[in-house]
């Protein structure tokens, strides 16, 4: 009898053994869940801070102040004031002039080419536009503020060193000189970098910009949803509302689960495959972008699609059936109102998604370097992402705090989307 | 059966507004309903009632159709509304439903306006040919359904914002608003309070002017109010139907005597 009571019922010092054991289980577990929230956390912030402390300079652009004559000996026009000779006229040769003028001491080729790279190559468009808009100009001398080379624009924000002779250093001592001259006269800043959300796609980087990528972007996005959301919905609607539920209907949802974790690449072939070799699309262009865009997403909105019709509570079918409505009335009056703001969620995620795509767009040659900004569908673009990765290819270090910069307006797209979807769903939550 | 019994049988179904002879109904295997022969006469308030699962809403569903929208339920024998068959081929179910109106258990309005919730009806069928014609048809209805005085000046406030009792008035007034000729009622008031089921036990006796009504109660004191017929289930089969004093005060069958003195249900 004692030996049974004792199987039954354990000792107080055994079962205090006992809880101790499962408490220090139970500690150890919610200390291996807490590192592991916090090992992720420290990526995160990582990554976040890596990338701000990269990019954020990439907003600011230096810009150095010369003295510009407009000379038309030296712009090379003579008398002529058309458009065209405008247009045509020689503003380098404008910048190195007023440059050789601004400081006399320089002289000999290589210390004047030295003196010619504060400024970059690109500068000649401002003065452009300027004797574009007011012809005026010409013969009068101004104060202009040009775009500086990206070296000084490095070296003024501290990414490059300037202490002379510092190793890897891209900068002369005279340049570093100049530098400081121009610093003690006021003639170098920081300003907003316009370019970067203005222009398309350059091989220097302080003439580089983000636009011809966003630009192509929403055209690539605005395809997709053109046609991924009739037929996402379409889709949904017919399976999930009219499809009889047999063999093939399984079979048809168990592949569309399916293809939503197909490798998007797979989709860059497919679209490689069909629409450029067999229909002929043009190469890099938004419009087989979308398309192909539209076929990684498609899943994830019929999925999304049929999760939020499911949703909505049989009683409201049954109330409207029982009135006399055909099936197609109580879709399009009753279900499908309902099932939207799901599905818009789920569409806005799926656009997300496709925003931040970059393989498949590689495999349709959205990877071209593309200056213009597309002007529509079919022409050659590139895309945030596939931009991400071509600057994150490019040697200049100006283009390393451009590429965390443009991952920055990718993640402000991303975070907007999201938030539209999450503000989308507290919305309409459930009102029946 | 006598030849007087199928005499009164025949005139019993000439009265009848709906009317249904060896009914089955089979959800996939499961016999759910049994050779159920059951008359409808009009304008009068018909109880169903029996213990859970024994087939009230499975017959009610018949009638309108409702059970078409489930897989694998397949329904047998003749069912007849004015003694045209329900089941025939070339029946619209829209229509039918247009003559048949059902009200469900939980209120289930639209989260539409409560003037939405009323126009819808008449809306799809087409019943009114303008704006005023539909307004008139949506305040008679709420009228009807003892609801105007409370709701006209929120008609166009949403439907789930009113009270249970409330939401099922308003799904009465909908159904009526398309003059169904017979008005289905599986188990109306089991969501609503004393209260609100009695307003509703009170509208249902007043819509028997023009409606036939056929109620699904799981309360026999509700059948004995409101009905004047009403239709013993036990397992899916019928097992007896008669004036409702009458089976209240002297059933016939030792089930339904077990069933209205509470020793099983
Ligand atoms: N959709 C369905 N599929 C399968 N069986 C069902 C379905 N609906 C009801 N049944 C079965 O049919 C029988 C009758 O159900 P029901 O008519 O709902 O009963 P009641 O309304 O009298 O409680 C029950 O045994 C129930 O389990
Ligand atoms: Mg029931």
């Amino acid at each position: 009898m004692a030996e049974n009571s004792s199987l039954v019922r354990s000792t107080p010092a055994a079962m205090a053994a006992r809880l101790k054991r499962r408490y220090a289980a139970e500690t150890r577990f919610r200390l291996a869940g807490i590192t592991a929230i916090a090992l992720a956390l420290g990526f995160l912030a990582t990554l976040i801070f890596t990338i701000f402390s990269n990019g954020l300079t990439a907003f600011v652009q230096t810009s150095v102040k010369v003295e510009v004559a407009f000379d038309p000996e030296v712009l090379g026009i003579g008398n002529d004031r058309s458009p065209d000779a405008l247009a045509g006229a020689n503003y380098g040769q404008v910048i190195k002039e007023s440059l050789y003028k601004q400081f006399p001491t320089v002289e000999g080729r290589s210390e004047r080419r030295e003196l010619v790279g504060l400024v970059s190559s690109g500068a000649d468009i401002t003065l452009r536009k300027m004797l574009a808009a007011n012809p005026a100009l010409i013969g009068t001398t101004q104060s202009v503020w040009l775009i500086a080379g990206d070296d000084i624009d490095m070296a003024m924000k501290g990414h490059i060193s300037r202490t002379p002779g510092a190793d890897g250093n891209r900068l002369t001592d005279r340049q570093l000189g100049w530098i400081g001259d121009l610093e003690r006269q006021g003639a170098i800043r920081k300003g907003f970098n316009t370019t970067l959300f203005t222009t398309g796609d350059s091989r220097e980087p302080e003439l580089a910009g983000l636009w011809g990528a966003v630009v192509g972007s929403f055209f690539s996005l605005s395809i997709t949803l053109i046609v991924c959301f009739p037929l996402g919905v379409a889709t949904a609607v017919y399976l999930e509302e009219f499809a009889p539920k047999n063999k093939w209907t399984d079979i048809i949802e168990v592949n569309i689960n399916n293809l939503a974790a197909v490798p998007s690449v797979v989709f860059g072939l497919l679209g490689l495959a069909i629409f450029l070799n067999f229909f002929g699309m043009p190469r890099s262009a938004p419009l087989v972008g979308g398309l192909v865009l539209a076929l990684i997403s498609l899943p994830t909105i019929i999925i999304a699609g049929r999760a939020a019709l499911k949703a909505v509570p049989p009683s409201i079918r049954e109330a409207a059936l029982g009135l006399g409505a055909s099936k197609q009335q109580m879709v399009t009056d009753h279900v499908l109102p309902l099932a939207m703001p799901g599905i818009l969620t789920g569409t806005i995620l799926g656009m997300a998604h496709a925003l931040g795509e970059t393989a498949p767009l590689l495999m349709i040659g959205m990877v071209a370097f593309i200056v213009d900004i597309p002007a529509s569908p079919m022409d050659p673009a590139a895309v945030l992402p596939v931009q991400v990765y071509l600057w994150a290819d490019s040697p200049e270090r100006a283009f390393v705090e451009r590429t965390s910069a443009a991952i920055m307006v990718l993640l402000f797209f991303l975070g907007m989307m999201n938030l539209a979807a999450i503000l989308l769903r507290k919305k309409f939550e459930r009102r029946w | 059966m006598t030849a007087q019994t199928a005499a009164a049988s025949l005139a019993d179904r000439r009265l009848a507004k709906v009317s249904s002879r060896d009914v089955n109904v089979f959800y996939g295997e499961k016999h759910a309903l049994k050779h159920v022969d059951l008359d409808i006469r009009a304008n009068e308030v018909t109880a169903l009632i029996g213990p859970s699962g024994c087939g009230k809403s499975t017959y009610l569903r018949c009638i309108n159709r409702m059970n078409d929208l489930i897989e694998n339920c397949q329904v047998t024998g003749s069912l007849s509304l004015d003694g045209d068959d329900v089941y025939d081929k070339k029946v619209d179910v829209v229509q039918l439903r247009a003559r048949v109106g059902m009200v469900f258990q939980k209120p289930n309005p639209f989260p539409k306006s409560i003037y939405d919730n009323v126009a819808y009806g008449p809306r799809i069928h087409g019943m009114a040919r303008d704006q005023a014609e539909l307004d008139e048809v949506v305040m008679s209805s709420l009228e009807r359904a003892g609801l105007l005085a409370e709701v006209k000046d929120r008609l166009e406030e949403p439907g789930t914002g009113l009270s249970g009792g409330q939401q099922q008035r308003l799904c009465i007034a909908r159904a009526i608003a398309v003059s169904p000729e017979v008005i289905l009622m599986d188990e109306p008031c089991s969501a609503l309070d004393p209260i609100a089921t009695a307003k509703v036990e009170e509208l249902i006796d007043e819509l028997r002017e023009n409606f036939t009504i056929v109620i699904v109660t799981h309360s026999m004191q509700q059948a004995a109010r409101v009905s004047q017929r009403t239709a013993f289930f036990h397992l899916g089969e019928l097992v007896e139907v008669g004036d409702t004093e009458q089976i209240f005060t002297n059933p016939q069958h030792p089930l339904t005597q077990g069933y209205i003195t509470g020793r099983f249900g």
